[in-house]
């Protein structure tokens, strides 16, 4: 934890960060619920990358998912339902440095927030984005999200979801700027966790599509992966989600996929069973839109005087 | 005619340039505004535009122009009606006549080559109009302008207007040495060849109009021409953004919307001049939301809109109050409700403003009521936003917003800039609410504070911004912010009262009215009438005084620009009917019975129209 080098010299930083620096109000999700595992991970990462809570902000919406800033020992902004994105953006438009984390949801990104997701995509802004995808609308209890399946029944579709789900891979490969797209299962914390530390690492926008369970309103569907590996497709690649060797009997279907190869990523995400697990796409050279709006950050005041001198004069009579 | 006549001296007068868009009235208008206030001529320039994007040539709906009021006083508004119009066809003529822009006896210099024109129906639409606005009084002048241009250009269509600004400046006595240096400026980047041709075209309509116009005015100045004071001349958008860039603000964070996106324009252009970005977001809400975010984490923003934008921005607008983020949302009013009237002029979302959002939301409302408070009151506002944790919402309409007027240049201050921000460590056990129980103040941590973390949530909250659903937290969560505002109102000064403290009536006004309300008031006061009249700029919190104020007038008459049901309509009592809106506020924080006087007809009230019925209510 000293950084015990190969060398045995230690490097003893002057400020040391444990998990429990990390760590909010404790989480008051059902016993059970992916999210628990989800927020884990995120605090591992957090400690495992030393990052200054001060320095670092969990933004969410409004959902199951968007309770985890609360839980969180950093800076923390939970928002509006559907509105993660802008806010988030915001914060990193003119303090880059700033380590951001979004936590958003199926009905929180993909419905009510959908325009922002897409445009976040475009603006390709450095930060770490988890969409808690349990196809249901958990907090409000059961209502048909925009992933819920054909046919389950919830309570605003008693019969039956009457709408063929949104696939969010396929429309987020489907934007410009986009560079960097996974999914995983919260139910592999190893998978979980390679998967959000390759995104936390990647410099843009990150998007995880976290297939999670919901053991309340939405438990056949993912204890029907859970039982049935067969029903998920691991993606494997060297550029790809790092998995340890004895992982893989877990997984039967595996596929070789080169993450810079945008038409096979389209062709997999295309197919929702076996549903795909591991990094679909991923381009490091697309420019962060924070590298134009944080320009002239750090103007000092005679500079900015002599700016709006030379403004006001334009003007003049 | 009488070539040597000598110039009539007058105090002022109303000018207009009408043509088909693209004629290039805008920029002989503009040019004719800058020449007369750098002579030292009180100037309000506003642009006349059409209803319709790409309307048919020579037709009502396309009258597109400037209205130009010059004086030897400083003026503050649009005025009456015209004195003299120039138009380039006879059609746009008639929406002008439609809102009453023209009187018996305004005379019109109208382009004569439609009578030329190979097609028939032409001619017979040029004549009948030329003789129907002679029985309505107005005094027709029939100018040979195209083929005059003709002589020194193939293309007049392109030069016309610099030949209309060559007889404006004859008609009106300007320095011609001025006129080619802003036509010179005005073409610079055209290059040589462009200049010497318009500079013809100039001299031309200068020496036609000494000729052949017998109209020869001579207004006196107001002030020393060049005078050592310096001033600028801009529109309220433009003095909204050079607002935004001297209060130091980081980022101003906009969806494209009319009337108000022009500050945006403006501030695109030259923003990075003082190190800031303009995002142009995906949609209103995702325009104030990035703002929110951006302020929160300590740098200052603003976004930019009108009365549908502030609509779709009120969830956000509430979270900011309730999470306590300072903020400043420039509102450029347009009429509603609704689309509405995109490019026109209402004072309609001051109870928007006021009380858009579910919940209680207190928050400030100010309202510029000059091009010059368009820019000082966006640095007053920042300043209010971050002192008070809170958004600020500033009104300003599409009348100052397009209206041009000189000013005195501001002279920019390092205290006007925001302050860095503060990334010290934050004290210890000090809560990120840490209200003050008098004021409702506290201080906010900034993200980088190391020992600030919190959450801030939109959810009900104690003052660890821990999320609380018991009565008690949300109670006292509602009275803390709530009592930012008495806090501010106790530091506000009563409205100065213009004329005397006493009388039968006085006027209460806010906004963009602000010069034409005086304007008439000044008339009445001088006919010896005892008529006086405030202007607000605190809406939210409303300037103290005003009952004591009021309570020394007979009577006490909001005028505004947004409906009100009329006393006398049909099915109106006083039971049912619906008051403008700063009357209905007046009216329950004062329980006096304010009355009030509006319309929306889309257009900023002339003096004439508010002196016509003060007169009208003192005779009953």
């Amino acid at each position: 934890m000293f950084g015990l080098k190969a060398d045995w010299s230690v490097d003893i930083k002057e400020r040391y960060f444990a998990l429990g620096d990390y760590a909010g109000g404790e989480a008051r999700w059902c016993p059970g619920c992916g999210d628990h595992a989800v927020l884990t991970v995120v605090q591992r990462i957090c400690r495992d990358n030393q990052l200054p809570p001060e320095m670092t902000v969990a933004v969410s919406g409004i959902g199951c998912s968007s309770r985890l800033p609360h839980y969180m020992g950093t800076y923390g902004f939970h928002g509006l339902h559907g509105r993660a994105l802008p806010v988030a953006c915001g914060i990193k438009s003119r303090r880059p440095e700033l380590d951001v984390w979004v936590a958003t949801g199926d009905g929180d990104c993909y419905s009510i927030g959908a325009g922002h997701w897409l445009h976040a995509v475009r603006y390709n802004m450095n930060m770490t984005v988890l969409v808690f995808d349990n196809n249901i609308y958990g907090l409000t209890k059961k209502q048909t999200s925009p992933t819920t399946p054909l046919g389950f029944k919830s309570n605003t579709h008693p019969q039956g979801a009457i709408l063929a789900p949104l696939n969010p891979l396929t429309a987020t490969l489907g934007i410009s700027n986009v560079s960097f797209l996974a999914q995983t299962v919260d139910w592999n914390p190893a998978h979980l966790y390679a998967t959000i530390k390759a995104a936390h690492a990647h410099k843009g926008f990150s998007l995880v599509n976290i297939i999670q369970r919901c053991p309340v309103f939405s438990e056949q569907l993912s204890k029907d992966l859970q039982d049935n590996p067969s029903k998920l497709l691991l993606l494997t690649h060297e550029n790809g989600i790092p998995i340890e060797e004895k992982l893989l009997r877990f997984f039967p279907n595996t596929q070789e996929h080169d993450p810079s190869n945008m038409s096979e990523a389209y062709d997999i995400a295309t197919n929702l069973s076996p549903a795909p697990i591991g990094l679909l796409y991923h381009d490091p050279e697309v420019p962060c839109y924070e590298e134009l709006s944080s320009m002239g950050n750090n103007m000092g005041v005679e500079d900015k005087l002599a700016g709006i001198n030379a403004a006001l004069d334009q003007f003049a009579v | 005619m009488s070539k040597t006549k000598q110039a009539v001296r007058i105090d002022e007068h109303i000018i207009e340039i009408v043509s088909d868009s693209g004629e290039g009235a805008q920029k002989a208008g503009q040019t004719f505004g800058t020449i007369s206030a750098k002579m030292g001529n009180g100037v309000w320039t506003v642009e006349i535009i059409p209803a319709e994007i790409k309307p048919p040539a020579r037709s009502p709906a396309g009258a597109s122009g400037i209205r130009i009021r010059l004086g030897s006083h400083y003026i503050t508004n649009m005025g009456n009606a015209a004195d003299i119009v120039v138009a380039l066809n006879e059609q746009v003529l008639y929406s002008r006549i439609a809102t009453h822009a023209y009187k018996r006896g305004t005379v019109v210099l109208l382009e004569n080559k439609w009578l030329t024109d190979p097609n028939p129906e032409i001619i017979k639409q040029y004549q009948s109009a030329v003789a129907e606005f002679r029985e309505n009084g107005l005094v027709v002048l029939e100018v040979p302008m195209e083929v005059e241009c003709l002589k020194l250009t193939p293309r007049p269509r392109l030069g016309k207007n610099m030949f209309v600004l060559g007889m404006l400046n004859h008609i009106y006595s300007r320095d011609m040495e001025k006129a080619y240096r802003e036509v010179a400026f005005t073409f610079q980047r055209k290059g040589q060849k462009v200049i010497d041709l318009n500079h013809k075209l100039l001299q031309a309509g200068y020496d036609f109009a000494k000729e052949n116009i017998d109209y020869h005015y001579d207004i006196p100045l107001w002030r020393e021409p060049d005078s050592k004071d310096p001033l600028i001349v801009t529109n309220g958008n433009q003095a909204m953004g050079l607002g935004v860039m001297a209060s130091g603000m980081d980022l101003v964070s906009m969806y494209p919307i009319t009337p108000a996106t022009s500050a945006s324009h403006y501030l695109a252009d030259v923003y990075h001049q003082v190190g800031g970005f303009v995002h142009q977001a995906e949609d209103e809400i995702a325009a104030v939301g990035f703002a929110i975010g951006s302020s929160y984490a300590g740098k200052t923003a603003c976004t930019i809109t009108s009365g549908p934008g502030l609509a779709l921005k009120t969830e956000f607008i509430a979270l900011a109050v309730m999470a306590e983020i300072p903020l400043v949302i420039g509102v450029v009013q347009r009429g509603g409700p609704s689309t509405g009237l995109p490019t026109k002029v209402e004072q309609g979302d001051l109870l928007a403003s006021l009380y858009g959002e579910p919940g209680d939301a207190p928050k400030i409302v100010i309202a510029a009521s000059t091009i010059e408070e368009c820019f000082h009151f966006v640095i007053m506002a920042r300043k209010l936003a971050e002192t008070f944790r809170t958004p600020v919402i500033l009104l300003t309409d599409a009348n100052l917003g397009t209206g041009v007027q000189p000013y005195p240049r501001p002279d920019a201050k390092a205290e006007w800039l925001a302050a860095p921000i503060d990334q010290s460590p934050w004290e210890k056990d000090v809560p990120p609410f840490d209200w003050n129980e008098e004021t409702g103040l506290s201080s906010r941590p900034i993200v980088g504070q190391p020992g600030g973390e919190f959450v801030l949530t939109g959810l009900a909250h104690t003052k660890q911004s821990k999320v609380a659903y018991d009565r008690d937290s949300n109670q006292r969560g509602c009275n803390m912010r709530s009592r930012k505002l008495a806090a501010l109102y106790g530091t506000l000064k009563a409205p100065e009262i213009h004329g005397e403290s006493e009388g039968d009536i006085l006027v209460v006004g806010w906004g963009s009215t602000l010069g034409a309300i005086e304007e008439a008031v000044d008339q009445l006061q001088n006919e010896g009438h005892k008529v006086s009249s405030i202007h607000l700029r605190f809406l939210s919190p409303l300037e103290p005084g005003l009952k004591e104020i009021f309570s020394k007038f007979k009577n006490i008459l909001t005028i505004e620009i947004n409906y009100s049901d009329e006393a006398d309509a049909p099915l109106i009592t006083s039971g049912n009917r619906r008051y403008t809106q700063l009357a209905m506020i007046l009216r329950a924080q004062t329980l006096v019975d304010v009355d009030c006087w509006s319309n929306v007809h889309g257009q900023p009230i002339q003096p004439g129209l508010i002196y016509d019925e003060l007169i009208r209510r003192l005779k009953n």
